[in-house]
């Protein structure tokens, strides 16, 4: 293996984030390794979403740093070609937002060529030709013409996914990319990501509630809690490890099984329900 | 008090040089920036041909207005033949800039400000920022580029619509000859009157325009507010300081150019 693949592509070291006296992140050190799926998971409010934003540069840290191939991201880390490292990470990154984050006065087409309309030189031809396949592929190309507004959840969500993918980044950070979506577009997300993920050999780090669709589709997996990663390893790890917050997470389904048997026998709410 | 003054000061001082940077930013970021052709039509289409209506009706009412008080004052003294200057120098120099700016600032500045809000607050912002689009160059640097065309045209509409009401006013409604109106317009006004008009056009464009793309911009840092809360507090503030804004420009520009 080449020694520049063994750095990995995107990691963390000691990163901190607050917001006001609220400390989210208290101390995450985190890698993504190259050409894999990373799943983030943990409990809604641990700062999953706001790891993601300081991994792409979208908000700024109080403490640590970020780590792309090895190389700290920020306005005073100039890279070898003596541009800014945080402008030539994001030439090579995508971010699909939770909330989509469409431009709304852009048509479907627009939105999905506005990445390379505006931050490549592609001529005009091939701009067309990568955004027909990118809107074919997610099965939209007879909506290129409709407004977001005019589009359910479902389809903003992969017109999201269209324009995360149409620059063929080599890391794309998925924030949440199944929320709002039934169980089939669900799979259907999980299987298109893992899909262009082995098409692109793009790493992919994922946000998501999904327990059973992240270990099915994403090569490792981290919890978040309490602002630090509290495990980091593979689905195999995942499922044998001891640990007791993990586990309450594996278990999460067979607990509610078991939650809605005492209820039903006339038990009292479960005490950590709020 | 000493101490809260000195505060208010500051934050004063403080934001008119975030102002400052803010508003050098977007336009320093028009260069370069790609397909800049196509948004500034639209934001031109926007701010412009959108607000025609309301500058072309208070124009008019603006210009009847001032014809029919001018000329019951000037008959007073019969010099109601100066009607036609003192109709046009109010308007070319002080009442076209200001209220076709107001106007404008009312419809397109908060249209604008409310826009980028809720583009901030639906993350749209930071999405151009991680496709490595500058959003200045963007969003702010083709309204900023719209205001300086559109805010001098929109005077001159003014202007030539209140002319018009104020002959209404005095030759329609009002016995004055409707020649001695447009041949004392002739003569009165000068060259350095309509330089003083586009100069404050301009200044007001710029000054206002900058200002509610600043608090559209930053309404999710700037008013203490969260969602929709924050676009409502940000277009409330951004009209607000447009319009004294204005008005405060005019004064200093006036007083500068008189």
């Amino acid at each position: 293996m080449p020694e520049s693949e063994k750095v990995p592509l995107l990691a963390t070291r000691s990163l901190v984030k607050r917001f006001g006296s609220q400390v989210v992140l208290a101390d995450v050190t985190l890698e993504v390794p190259r050409g894999r799926v990373l799943a983030i998971i943990g409990k809604s409010g641990t700062g999953k979403s706001v790891l993601l934003k300081c991994l792409a540069g979208v908000l700024a840290t109080d403490g640590g740093e970020v780590l792309f191939e090895g190389r700290p991201l920020g306005a005073a880390a100039p890279d070898a070609s003596g541009t800014d490292a945080l402008a030539a990470f994001r030439r090579r990154c995508s971010y699909l937002f939770q909330g989509n984050a469409l431009l709304d006065s852009l048509t479907a087409w627009e939105n999905v060529a506005l990445p390379l309309e505006q931050a490549t030189l592609l001529p005009k031809a091939e701009i067309r030709l990568r955004v027909s396949e990118a809107l074919r592929r997610l099965e939209l190309e007879a909506d290129a013409t409709r407004y977001p507004s005019q589009m359910s959840g479902g389809m903003q969500k992969r017109l999201a996914l269209a324009r995360a993918l149409v620059t063929r980044p080599e890391i794309v950070l998925f924030d949440e990319p199944t929320a709002g979506l039934d169980p089939l577009r669900r799979n259907a997300v999980f299987a298109l990501i893992a899909h262009a993920q082995r098409e692109f050999g793009f790493t992919a780090v994922v946000v998501t509630h999904d327990l059973p669709e992240a270990l099915a589709s994403c090569d490792h997996l981290a919890l978040l809690d309490q602002g630090r990663i509290r495990f980091s390893g593979t689905p195999a790890d995942f499922a044998a490890t001891p640990d007791p917050v993990v586990a309450s997470f594996r278990d999460s389904p067979a607990a509610l099984a078991r939650d809605i048997a005492s209820l039903r026998a006339g038990a009292a709410l479960p005490a950590d329900l709020g | 008090m000493l101490s809260a003054l000195g505060q208010s000061s500051l934050r004063i001082v403080s934001e008119a040089g975030d102002l400052t940077r803010f508003t050098l930013r977007g336009f320093y970021s028009a260069i370069g920036s790609r397909r800049l052709g196509r948004r500034l039509a639209r934001s031109v289409y926007e701010q412009g041909v959108r607000c025609l209506p309301v500058i072309l009706i208070v124009g008019i009412f603006t210009g009847l207005v001032l014809g029919l008080q001018a000329y019951h004052t000037l008959n007073r003294f019969g010099s109601s033949a100066l009607l036609g200057p003192l109709v046009a120098l109010t308007l070319i120099r002080e009442l076209a800039p200001v209220l076709a700016a107001l106007m404008l600032v009312g419809q397109a500045g908060s249209a604008l400000t409310a826009e980028l809000g809720i583009q901030r607050n639906s993350e749209q912002i930071d999405a151009l920022e991680t496709m490595g689009i500058d959003p200045f160059g963007f969003l702010v640097a083709p309204r900023l580029l719209a205001a300086l065309i559109v805010f001098p045209i929109m005077t001159a509409f003014f202007s030539l619509v209140g002319l018009i009401g104020g002959w209404l006013s005095a030759c329609i409604l009002l016995p004055l000859a409707g020649n001695v109106y447009w041949a004392s317009i002739d003569s009165a006004v000068k060259g350095a009157d309509v330089s003083e008009c586009l100069v404050k056009a301009l200044v007001f464009g710029a000054l206002a325009i900058s200002l509610c793309c600043h608090n559209g911009f930053n309404a999710h840092r700037r008013t203490g507010a969260t969602g929709a809360r924050a676009v409502s507090a940000s277009t409330t503030r951004a009209v607000v300081f447009s319009s004294i804004g204005v008005l405060a420009a005019d004064y200093l520009i006036t007083s500068l150019l008189v």
